[in-house]
C-alpha cells in the first residue's frame, strides 16, 4: 500500500485501530456504562412551551419504594449574573444552568424540571409521575418572524438587546443584531446590471444521532466527581459541569467514552450535573439515558432561520455586490449560530461590496446548537439559489458562472477575513472535469441534475498529545479528542508519519481528563488537522529525545545524530527505532514525548460542491435522489476512506435537511415529530451511493496540508437538490424542507400562475 | 409484580433470567444479561440499533418483551465472531470503513447476518431495502452497501 | 411503564377467561410492535397482558379454495409474505404485509394486531378490507364473525367487545379476473406511516374490458380506514376507461375527511387519494389481466 507523495503512512487505508471492539459490541458507549451499585435516572420534562413554575411537589415521588433521591432546579447552586465562556462564546451561567435544570420558568416543552434516580429505571419513571408540578401557562411564540414582532411573548423580560456590540437596554426576543460590511455596497448595487433578491426560510432540523445522550456520575464521599460520558468534548464537559455545579474542574474527571454521533449536538452538557446530583444525594453511581422523544424535544437542534440574499453582477459575469439578511432561531436562551452563518453565507466568492446584517432571537424551542457547519448549509441554500438565477439572468453558464467569481488566495470576506490558500476554484473545476458532470444530465421527464458550492471556515483550538514509547519500539498515544469517525486512527498515522513507524506500532487512545492536556471539543473540523498537529509535534519531541539517546550511547554530540526514514544515525553507526528504543532503559529510562498546539492561524477552510440528479413525482411531489457526487478539498486526506466517509455522510444529512427532515409544532407548541417515524431522516433505500471526489490543495498552515473535512459536506446538499429539482420541474423553491407537499404546492402554483399568464 | 423466570438460548448457549413482565429483551440483554453489544437508539422500533435475530428472524428486541423469549433462540452481535476469526461481514465493514460512530453497526451486522443467511446473492437494492429499518447517521449508507456486498462474495466463496 | 401480569394461555379459552375477567384493564399481545410502543408511552396501563402467541388457533397460516386464506392473529407479516401460494394468489394483501415497518417489524407485526390496534394510518386494513376479509372472534358468549369493514368505530377502536379476542381473519378464495393492489404514500421509501394508503380489488369481465367488481378502501384520511363502498360501486358495469378510473378517483376523495399533521397537510392527502386510486385501480387491473405488480419485497429482488 502506498500513499505516493512521499508518504508512507497518510494517504493509506488501514483498519481503525478500534475497529474491531466495534463490530464485535464490545466498545463500551456511555450507555453501556456499569458500575457496582448503579441507580438510574429519569428526567421529568415540561409539557408547555411557556409556563411559569409555581411550585414543585416531590414529596410522593420521595415516597415511592425504590426511589433514592429527587432533583428540582432549586437544589442547583443559584448562578446570579456570572458570564461564563466555555468553549462558545460569552453567556450567562443563569441560562446555561437552567437549561440542564428550569427554575422560574420552563421555555419550551421538554424543557426539564425534576429528575429522579431509583434501583431501575422503571420505577424511576413512576415516580416522574408523582412529582407534582403546578404551571402558570404562559403565551409561546414557536415563529422566529411572530417572535420578533413588537408584542411579542416575551421568553427572557430582562434580556436586553446587544446592537453592533453596545446593550441597547431595550427588551424585546432579540438577543443580538450586528452586521458585517464591506466596501460600498449601496453605490455597487446601483451601478450593477442585473440584481436579484429572494427571501427563503428553512426549518428547525436536529442533528439526529442515534445514540440518545447519557451521563453516569459518582459523586465520592471526598467530593471528586467522576462523569462517564458520550462527549464531543470532555474538557468542554468538565468545564460546563463545574460551571453548573459551582464545582473547581479539578474536583472533576470526564471519562469520555464511545461516542455514538455529535454532528456538534453533543457540545452542550444536558444530564450531566445532574447525574452528579443525584450521586451526591443518593450515595451511589446513577446513569441517567435520555428517551428518544426527549432528544428530540430537548437538545440539538439547529436553527431554522428567515433569510433574504440580494446580489448584483456586472454584464460581463463578475458579482459586484451582495447583501444578507439573515434572522436565525436562538432556541429558548440567546447564543445562536448566526455569527457563524454571517462568516459563510458569501464566502465562496469574491464579491468587493457586501453587507451582512444578522439577528440572533429566542423563541420557545430548545436551544440551538450546532450541527455540522452550523449556519452554513441554511446560507449556502440561500446564495446558491440567486447565484443561480444571475447565471441565467445573464445567460451565463451556472459552473462558468461560480469559476468566474470564486474565492482565492488574497480574497476578502465581507466579514474581513482574507483567504490564504484555499481550494475554491480547484473544488468548482473538479465539478467540471468530473464524469459525473461530464455524462448528460438525466433527461427523463421529471428529471434535473443541480450543482452548489458551500464553504465551512474550520477551526483550531486546543490539543495535547503524549507518546509513551515502548522497549520493543511501539508507541502508545494518548490524545484527548473523542472519536467519532475513525481520528483515532488519523491521528496515529500523523505520528507514524513523522517517525516512519509502521501505523499498527503507534496505538492511540482517548483518556480521560486527568490524563491528558486541554483538548477542545470534536467539532470545527479540527481533530484530524490541531490534534494531528499535536500528534506530529510530540513524534519531534521523541525524536529529539531519542536523538540524545543515541548520542550517548555512541558518545557524540546529539547534533551528530541524524534521524532519517525511521533510522538513527551517526557516522557508521546506526539503530533503528525498534533498536533504539531497546537501550531506553540503560540511557536514563522511558521516553515520553509531549506536546500542545493551539493553532490561531493557519486553519485551512474547507469548501465543498455537489452534483445532484433528480426525479421529481409530478403527482405527489416526491423527489427522488438519482445521483449524488460530492467534492470536498481536505488539503491532504490522511485516511482516504475516513475523508469519504465523512463527504458521504455530510452529503446524506444534507440530503435529509433539503428533503424532509423539519421539527413539526403542534398548536400548542408541543414537538408532534419527536421520534424516528416521523423525523424522517434518510433510509438505506432513500439514497443512491454517494461519488467522492477528494480534491487536495495542501493548508500551508499544517505540517501534512490536512484541512478539516468534517463539516463543508453539508453545505451545498440542499441548495444543489433545490437546483436540480427547479431543472426537473421549473420551480426553484425557496423553503426547507423541499418535502413532497411543499415540492406540490410550488408545482401547482407556479402551474396556476402560467395558466393566470396564458389567460391574461 | 414478582419476576417471572425465562429459559432461552443466546448465541447457542443455554441462559436464564428473572425479568419483570415489562422489561424489553432489549433492557435484559443489556443490563441483566451485560450483552451491551445490542444498542438501543430510539426503543420504539426505528432505528434498528438493538436488532438480533429470533429462532432466525431478525426482530427488534426493544419491541419485544423478555418473557416473551422463553424457549427461544436469540443471536445477538457478540455471537457473530467465533475464535478463528471475525465473520466476514465484519471483516468487510472495517475494510470498507463502514463505521464511524459505530453505534448503529451491531444492529447493521445483525441484520445483514440475517439477509445473507436469507438471501445469499443480494443486488444493491435488495440490500438497500433489507437495511432501511437500521438508521446509519454517519456514513451516508455507502460503505455499509459495499461492506455487505462484498460480504455476501465471501460468504457465498466459502461456502 | 407500570408493569402488568404477564399470561401466556395455551388454549383461546384460557385466553377468554383471562381477558374477559379483567376486561378493559388487559390488552392482548400478539406482534408487539404497537403494544410496547403504547405501554411504553403511557397510553395504555393494563394490569394483565396476554400473549396469545401460544395458542395454537392463532398461528395458523393456511389457504384453500373453499375456506380461502385464514391469518391467525399472531402470524408475523414475514410468514404471510414467504408463502409461495399465498403470495401468487393474494399479491394485493403481499403489497401491505411487505411494507410494514422495516424487515424488523415483519418478523414480529401481525395483520390481526394492525386490525386491533386500529389505526386509521393502518397498512393492512384497507387491503383487508377489499379482499372483503372477515374477522373470526372468541368471546365469553362464544364466537362471532364480524366483515373487517365493520371492524374498526374510531382511532384506536374497535367492536371488540373487553372478553373478546380476534383469532384469525378469514379471506375468501380469489375469484376469476380479479386483482388487487395497495399503495401507500410516504415522504421516504421505507419505515413511514402512510400519509394516505389506497386498496383497490377489481373483478374485470368481458376479456378485461370490464370492471364486474370494485372495491376501494382508504387509509389515513379519516378517523377509521374508510371502506370507500360507493367509489368502488360506481364502477361496477363500466368499461375500464381513464374516464372511469378518474370519476372512482374523484368519488373516493369525496369520502375523505383527512385532517393536517406532521404526516402532510389535509388538502395533500385528498390529492394523494386521487393519486392512488387512480395508480392502485391500474395495478388491481394489471394484476387482474394477468400482469405481474411487484410488491416492496419483489421490487427489491428486481
Amino acid at each position: 500500500m502506498s500513499a505516493g507523495n512521499g508518504y508512507k503512512v497518510i494517504g493509506t487505508r488501514p483498519v481503525r485501530h478500534d475497529g474491531v471492539d466495534k463490530v464485535t459490541g464490545r466498545a463500551v458507549y456511555g450507555g453501556d456504562t456499569r458500575l457496582s451499585g448503579l441507580l438510574y435516572g429519569q428526567v421529568l420534562r415540561s409539557p408547555h412551551a411557556h409556563a411559569r413554575i409555581k411550585s414543585i411537589d416531590i414529596s410522593k415521588a420521595q415516597a415511592l419504594p425504590g426511589v433514592k433521591a429527587v432533583l428540582t432546579g432549586a437544589d442547583l447552586p443559584k448562578t446570579g449574573d456570572t458570564i461564563v465562556d466555555l468553549g462558545e462564546g460569552p453567556a450567562r451561567l443563569k441560562y446555561m444552568s437552567d437549561n440542564v435544570l428550569a427554575t422560574d420558568k420552563t421555555l419550551y416543552s421538554g424543557h426539564p424540571v425534576a429528575a429522579v434516580c431509583a434501583s431501575n429505571v422503571h420505577i424511576a419513571e413512576e415516580a416522574l409521575d408523582l412529582i407534582e408540578v403546578e404551571y402558570e401557562v404562559l403565551e409561546a411564540v414557536l415563529n422566529l418572524r411572530e417572535a420578533m414582532k413588537e408584542g411579542a411573548p416575551q421568553l427572557h423580560p430582562d434580556m436586553t438587546t446587544q446592537e453592533f456590540g453596545e446593550d441597547t437596554g431595550r427588551t424585546s426576543n432579540l438577543a443580538t443584531h450586528f452586521q458585517h460590511k464591506l466596501g460600498d455596497p449601496d453605490t455597487a448595487f446601483a451601478s450593477a446590471d442585473v440584481v436579484i433578491e429572494r427571501e427563503f426560510n428553512t426549518a428547525t432540523v436536529h442533528q439526529g444521532y442515534i445514540e440518545p445522550h447519557n451521563a453516569t456520575a459518582m459523586w465520592n464521599a471526598d467530593g471528586q466527581i467522576t462523569i462517564w460520558t458520550s462527549t464531543q468534548g470532555s474538557f468542554a464537559a468538565r468545564a460546563q459541569t463545574g460551571a453548573v455545579l459551582d464545582i473547581p474542574v479539578s474536583k472533576i474527571k470526564v471519562v469520555p467514552q464511545e461516542i455514538g454521533g455529535g454532528f456538534g449536538g453533543k457540545i452542550p452538557i444536558y444530564l450531566e450535573p445532574i447525574a452528579a446530583m443525584l450521586s451526591k444525594a443518593s450515595g451511589q453511581p446513577v446513569k441517567l439515558i435520555m428517551t428518544r422523544p426527549a432528544v428530540f424535544e430537548s437538545t440539538g437542534p439547529t436553527p431554522g432561520s428567515h433569510i433574504k440574499i440580494k446580489m448584483g453582477a456586472n454584464k460581463d459575469g463578475k458579482i459586484v455586490a451582495a447583501e444578507a439578511y439573515i434572522a436565525f432561531e436562538s432556541g429558548a436562551y440567546p447564543g445562536g449560530l448566526v455569527g457563524a452563518a454571517a462568516m459563510c453565507v458569501f464566502s465562496c466568492y469574491d464579491i468587493a461590496n457586501g453587507l451582512i446584517d444578522c439577528y440572533d432571537v429566542v423563541l420557545n424551542k430548545p436551544r440551538s446548537f450546532a450541527y455540522r457547519a452550523p449556519g452554513s448549509t441554511q446560507a449556502c441554500f440561500a446564495t446558491e439559489h440567486v447565484v443561480e438565477l444571475l447565471a441565467a439572468e445573464l445567460g451565463i453558464d451556472p459552473l462558468e458562472f461560480r469559476l468566474k467569481n470564486s474565492a482565492t488566495t488574497g480574497t476578502r470576506r465581507i466579514d474581513g477575513v482574507v483567504y490564504p490558500k484555499m481550494g475554491c476554484k480547484e473544488v468548482l473545476e473538479a465539478i467540471r472535469d468530473s464524469e459525473h458532470y461530464k455524462s448528460a444530465a438525466p433527461s427523463g421527464p421529471n428529471q434535473g441534475r443541480g450543482i452548489s458550492l458551500g464553504y465551512w471556515f474550520n477551526v483550531g483550538l486546543q490539543s495535547a498529545c503524549t507518546a509513551s514509547v515502548n522497549n520493543d519500539g511501539t508507541v502508545s498515544l494518548s490524545e484527548g479528542s473523542t472519536d467519532i469517525g475513525g481520528s483515532r486512527t488519523s491521528i496515529a498515522m500523523q505520528f507514524a508519519e513523522t517517525l516512519s513507524l509502521d501505523v499498527d506500532d503507534v496505538r492511540a487512545q482517548v483518556v480521560d481528563t486527568d490524563s491528558i492536556g486541554h483538548t477542545d471539543v470534536t467539532g470545527g473540523s479540527r481533530v484530524t488537522y490541531a490534534t494531528g498537529w499535536a500528534a506530529y509535534k510530540s513524534a519531534l519531541d521523541v525524536q529529539a529525545q531519542m536523538c540524545e539517546r543515541a548520542a550517548q550511547l555512541w558518545e557524540v554530540e546529539v547534533d551528530q545524530v541524524a534521524f532519517e526514514e525511521g533510522v538513527f544515525s551517526s557516522g557508521d553507526k546506526s539503530y533503528t527505532f525498534k533498536e533504539l528504543s531497546g537501550h531506553l532503559d540503560e540511557t536514563g529510562g522511558p521516553v515520553i514525548g509531549r506536546a500542545t498546539v493551539n493553532p490561531d492561524s493557519g486553519v485551512g477552510g474547507s469548501f465543498a460542491a455537489n452534483i445532484a440528479d433528480v426525479e421529481v413525482d409530478p403527482d405527489t411531489g416526491k423527489v427522488q435522489v438519482l445521483r449524488f457526487t460530492v467534492i470536498q478539498d481536505a488539503g491532504k486526506a490522511i485516511h482516504p476512506s475516513y475523508v469519504e466517509g465523512q463527504m458521504q455522510g455530510g452529503s446524506a444529512q444534507g440530503i435529509g435537511w433539503a428533503l424532509n427532515e423539519e421539527y413539526y409544532y403542534n398548536k400548542d407548541g408541543q414537538l408532534d415529530n419527536s421520534s424516528y417515524l416521523d423525523y424522517r431522516i434518510p433510509t438505506s433505500l432513500d439514497l443512491p451511493m454517494i461519488e467522492t471526489i477528494i480534491v487536495e490543495v495542501p493548508n500551508p498552515g499544517h505540517p501534512f496540508g490536512v484541512r478539516g473535512v468534517g463539516e463543508a459536506n453539508i453545505a451545498p446538499p440542499p441548495a444543489a437538490m433545490a437546483g436540480a429539482i427547479a431543472d426537473a420541474i421549473g420551480v426553484r423553491l425557496q423553503e426547507l424542507p423541499m418535502k413532497p407537499s411543499n415540492v406540490l404546492a410550488a408545482t401547482q402554483a407556479s402551474e396556476g400562475q402560467a395558466a393566470l399568464a396564458a389567460g391574461g | 409484580m414478582s419476576k417471572i423466570h425465562v429459559q432461552t438460548t443466546i448465541n447457542e448457549e443455554a441462559t436464564e433470567f428473572l425479568c419483570e413482565p415489562r422489561e424489553s429483551l432489549l433492557e435484559v440483554l443489556r443490563e441483566t444479561l451485560g450483552f451491551t453489544g445490542t444498542k438501543e437508539g430510539c426503543n420504539d422500533g426505528n432505528c434498528g440499533a438493538c436488532s438480533v435475530t429470533l429462532d432466525g428472524v431478525l426482530i427488534d428486541s426493544c419491541l419485544m418483551l423478555a418473557v416473551e423469549a422463553e424457549g427461544k433462540s436469540i443471536s445477538t452481535v457478540e455471537g457473530l465472531a467465533n475464535p478463528e476469526g471475525l465473520h466476514p461481514i465484519q471483516q468487510a465493514f472495517l475494510e470498507h470503513a463502514a463505521l464511524q460512530c459505530g453505534i448503529c453497526t451491531p444492529g447493521f451486522l445483525v441484520a445483514s447476518k440475517a439477509l445473507l443467511d436469507h438471501n445469499p446473492e443480494p443486488s444493491e437494492h435488495e440490500i438497500r431495502h433489507w437495511l432501511a429499518g437500521n438508521l446509519c447517521r454517519c456514513t451516508g449508507y455507502d460503505k455499509i452497501v459495499r461492506a455487505v456486498l462484498e460480504a455476501a462474495q465471501t460468504v457465498r466463496a466459502s461456502a | 411503564m407500570k408493569d402488568f401480569e404477564y399470561c401466556a394461555p395455551k388454549t383461546l379459552r384460557e385466553a377468554v377467561a383471562l381477558k374477559a375477567e379483567k376486561g378493559e384493564a388487559a390488552r392482548v399481545l400478539a406482534g408487539g410492535t404497537d403494544l410496547i410502543v403504547q405501554l411504553r408511552g403511557k397510553r395504555f396501563a393494563p394490569d394483565r397482558v396476554i400473549d396469545i402467541k401460544n395458542i395454537a388457533d392463532v398461528n395458523e397460516l393456511s389457504y384453500s379454495p373453499r375456506k380461502g386464506l385464514i391469518i391467525g392473529a399472531g402470524v408475523p407479516c414475514w410468514r404471510v409474505y414467504n408463502d409461495a401460494e399465498i403470495a401468487e394468489l393474494y399479491p394485493g394483501l403481499i403489497d401491505s404485509a411487505a411494507i410494514i415497518g422495516g424487515i424488523q417489524i415483519q418478523g414480529r407485526a401481525t395483520f390481526g394486531g394492525n386490525l386491533c390496534n386500529s389505526s386509521p394510518s393502518a397498512d393492512t386494513i384497507p387491503s383487508l378490507m377489499t379482499h372483503s376479509a372477515v374477522c373470526n372472534l372468541i368471546g365469553p358468549n362464544g364466537k362471532r364473525k364480524v366483515p373487517v369493514v365493520d371492524f374498526c368505530t374510531g382511532p384506536g377502536r374497535n367492536v371488540l367487545e373487553p372478553g373478546e379476542i380476534l383469532v384469525s381473519l378469514q379471506i375468501p378464495g380469489i375469484k376469476k379476473n380479479t386483482g388487487a393492489h395497495y399503495q401507500r404514500f410516504i415522504p421516504r421509501n421505507e419505515m413511514d406511516i402512510a400519509v394516505v394508503g389506497v386498496s383497490s380489488q377489481v373483478v374485470l369481465a368481458n376479456r378485461g374490458k370490464e370492471f364486474k367488481e370494485a372495491r376501494i378502501a382508504l387509509a389515513a384520511v379519516g378517523p377509521t380506514p374508510i371502506f370507500a363502498a360507493a367509489a368502488g360501486e360506481a364502477l361496477a358495469g363500466q368499461a375500464v376507461s381513464d374516464e372511469a378510473i378518474a370519476a372512482a378517483a374523484a368519488a373516493a376523495q369525496s369520502l375523505a375527511t383527512p385532517i393536517s399533521d406532521m404526516r402532510g397537510p389535509a388538502e395533500f392527502r385528498t390529492h394523494l387519494v386521487g393519486v392512488l386510486v387512480k395508480r392502485t385501480l391500474e395495478g388491481a387491473i394489471a394484476r387482474a389481466r394477468g400482469k405481474f405488480v411487484a410488491n416492496a419485497v419483489q421490487e427489491a429482488a428486481g
